[in-house]
């Protein structure tokens, strides 16, 4: 087995390594999936600079002051974590916002009328 | 109740002598991971059924005249559905999101946890390593669910960053549904031998391909007396179980580099040989082997089982597809064949006794220092750590 020696380990570049193995592709076009995991990865970021946020709001309220190193050391009791884990829920649901609606309309089809139709529908009654 | 919201924050995860130092930002990708896996499982999975009823099918059966009657013909239907489609494509983006993020962990500290992790074997001889050792094919040609460089893959001397990397992950993607120490399996398989062996434990026990060592370490821990030994294809998973072993107080546990289909150990030498979800990355060719050194490694009246997800024979179409998902779209590729095969059929062309094999549920304990004290309603919440046990006796 190749290794190579710490000095030279440049391991930003191998964080995001391709797997061996052909990568599926599941829409019809490549190029939204692409799209759709640079979304996915800068959506993860927005979540982590929040609960940085969170945690920098937290700390303040209750020491005053903080060091990087507090942030780094921060565990949230069980209520603080109920709070976090529903804005992250609250987040997820934002961001995913239009999946959800199209399985609502998926579901109860009855609730999906064509609006183009319905306006002609109206012209008449 | 533990007052813990679900999915649990990262924080709780359990720490040991070779884990990784988290920053707080390593924490907050794991918790959004956390997040959007319970999201995608609670609200996006099922609807996959909804699109298969109202769209697929009824398009299917007017092209066909007829339903789909396999879950090959289900998945090359639904591959065109635009909800198929997206959860999939988040799904799959939520796999690299965690390797990328675990990796980013473990690698910028690599060298660091290598040393902390050969402090802890350094000249032990219950570590026993094979320079020479070639993995099998079938580990290292597909990298196993996304994880660049799969279980074997190596960058600095004395690497454990694969076994790390592994280890760090499960309780983001499982919502902490393994426990702080991801023991849910080895809990499972100790409740369900004390309920077999009825008081009598036993003395030599064999797991075949223990990777980082989570479920090993959590039977052994209960089982003091016994004696165990695993073999692993994968040095950096063999490095990392015996040094997380050895930190958490675990010594009765020797890790051989060997292959399962070839075990250095005389025949009859054990009361019981085990696999856990472990067989669906071997081969066609590979676990008839497997299933053969089982049988010459056990003693006269000794216990075989192996855990995994239940086989696909009966299941409806659509069920067999859904839980196919794994095999061609997160690296798995036996996964599929494997559900297909006959199990008992193997144990009968590996010499056991059809009268002799049986099967079981293994269902883990939920975490109490994350779920609180659970009533055992025997009821699945969806939560629980729970397998499909082949089971059969020499």
């Amino acid at each position: 087995m190749t290794t190579i020696q710490a000095d030279n380990f440049d391991w930003i570049p191998l964080t995001g390594a391709k797997p061996s193995g052909k990568r599926p592709y599941f829409f019809d076009d490549p190029a939204v999936e692409r799209v759709l995991a640079i979304t996915m990865a800068v959506a993860q970021e927005v979540a982590v600079i929040r609960e940085r946020l969170d945690t920098v709001e937290r700390l303040l309220e209750k020491n005053g002051s903080i060091t990087r190193a507090d942030i780094d050391t921060y565990a949230p009791d069980p209520a603080s974590a109920t709070e976090r884990a529903e804005w992250q829920r609250m987040y997820i649901a934002r961001v995913l916002r239009i999946v959800q609606q199209e399985i609502e309309a998926m579901s109860k089809p009855e609730n999906n009328v064509d609006i183009e139709a319905q306006a002609e529908d109206l012209k008449r009654n | 109740m533990s007052g813990w919201p679900s999915p649990p924050p990262y924080n709780l995860v359990g720490k040991h002598g070779v884990s990784p130092t988290f920053k707080h930002d390593d924490i907050a990708r794991f918790n959004f991971l956390a997040q959007l896996n319970t999201h995608l499982a609670a609200t996006v999975v099922p609807a996959n059924a909804t699109a298969y009823e109202k769209r697929v099918k009824p398009a299917f059966v007017a092209e066909h005249g007829r339903e789909p009657t396999d879950r090959h013909e289900v998945r090359r239907a639904m591959l065109k559905d635009a909800h198929f489609q997206i959860w999939s494509a988040l799904r799959r983006s939520s796999m690299e999101l965690r390797q990328q993020n675990g990796r980013e962990v473990v690698l910028r500290q690599l060298a660091a946890l290598n040393q902390k992790a050969a402090a802890l074997n350094r000249n032990s001889p219950q570590l026993k390593l094979d320079p020479t050792f070639v993995p099998p094919a079938y580990v290292s040609k597909v990298d196993f669910h996304c994880m660049p460089g799969g279980y074997v893959g190596e960058l600095l001397p004395d690497d454990v960053g694969a076994a790390a990397n592994y280890d760090i992950g499960i309780f983001a993607t499982t919502a902490g549904g393994l426990g702080c120490y991801n023991d849910g399996a080895g809990l499972a398989v100790y409740e369900w031998l004390k309920k077999r062996c009825a008081g009598e434990m036993p003395k030599r026990i064999l797991d075949m391909g223990c990777g980082p060592g989570h479920t090993i370490t959590a039977l052994a821990k209960h089982l003091p007396n016994t004696e165990f030994v695993t073999v692993d294809v994968a040095a950096p998973m063999l490095r990392f179980a015996h040094a997380r072993a050895k930190s958490l107080g675990v010594n009765n546990i020797t890790f051989i580099q060997a292959n399962a289909e070839n075990v250095p150990e005389p025949d009859a030498s054990f009361d019981v040989v085990y696999t856990t979800i472990m067989l669906h990355e071997t081969s066609n060719l590979a676990i008839r082997k497997i299933m053969a050194e089982t049988y010459r490694l056990l003693k006269p009246g000794g216990l075989s089982f192996h855990l995994e997800q239940p086989q696909y024979a009966g299941l409806p179409p659509f069920e067999a597809f859904m839980r196919d998902w794994d095999s061609l779209y997160n690296n798995e590729p036996f996964w599929t064949g494997m559900h297909d095969l006959d199990i008992d059929q193997l144990m009968a062309d590996a010499g056991y006794d059809r009268a002799n094999m049986f099967q079981d549920r293994a269902v883990g304990v939920l975490d109490e220092a994350i779920f609180g004290k659970q009533k055992d309603t025997g009821e699945d919440f969806g939560r629980k750590a729970a397998w499909h046990l082949f089971g059969v006796t020499k």
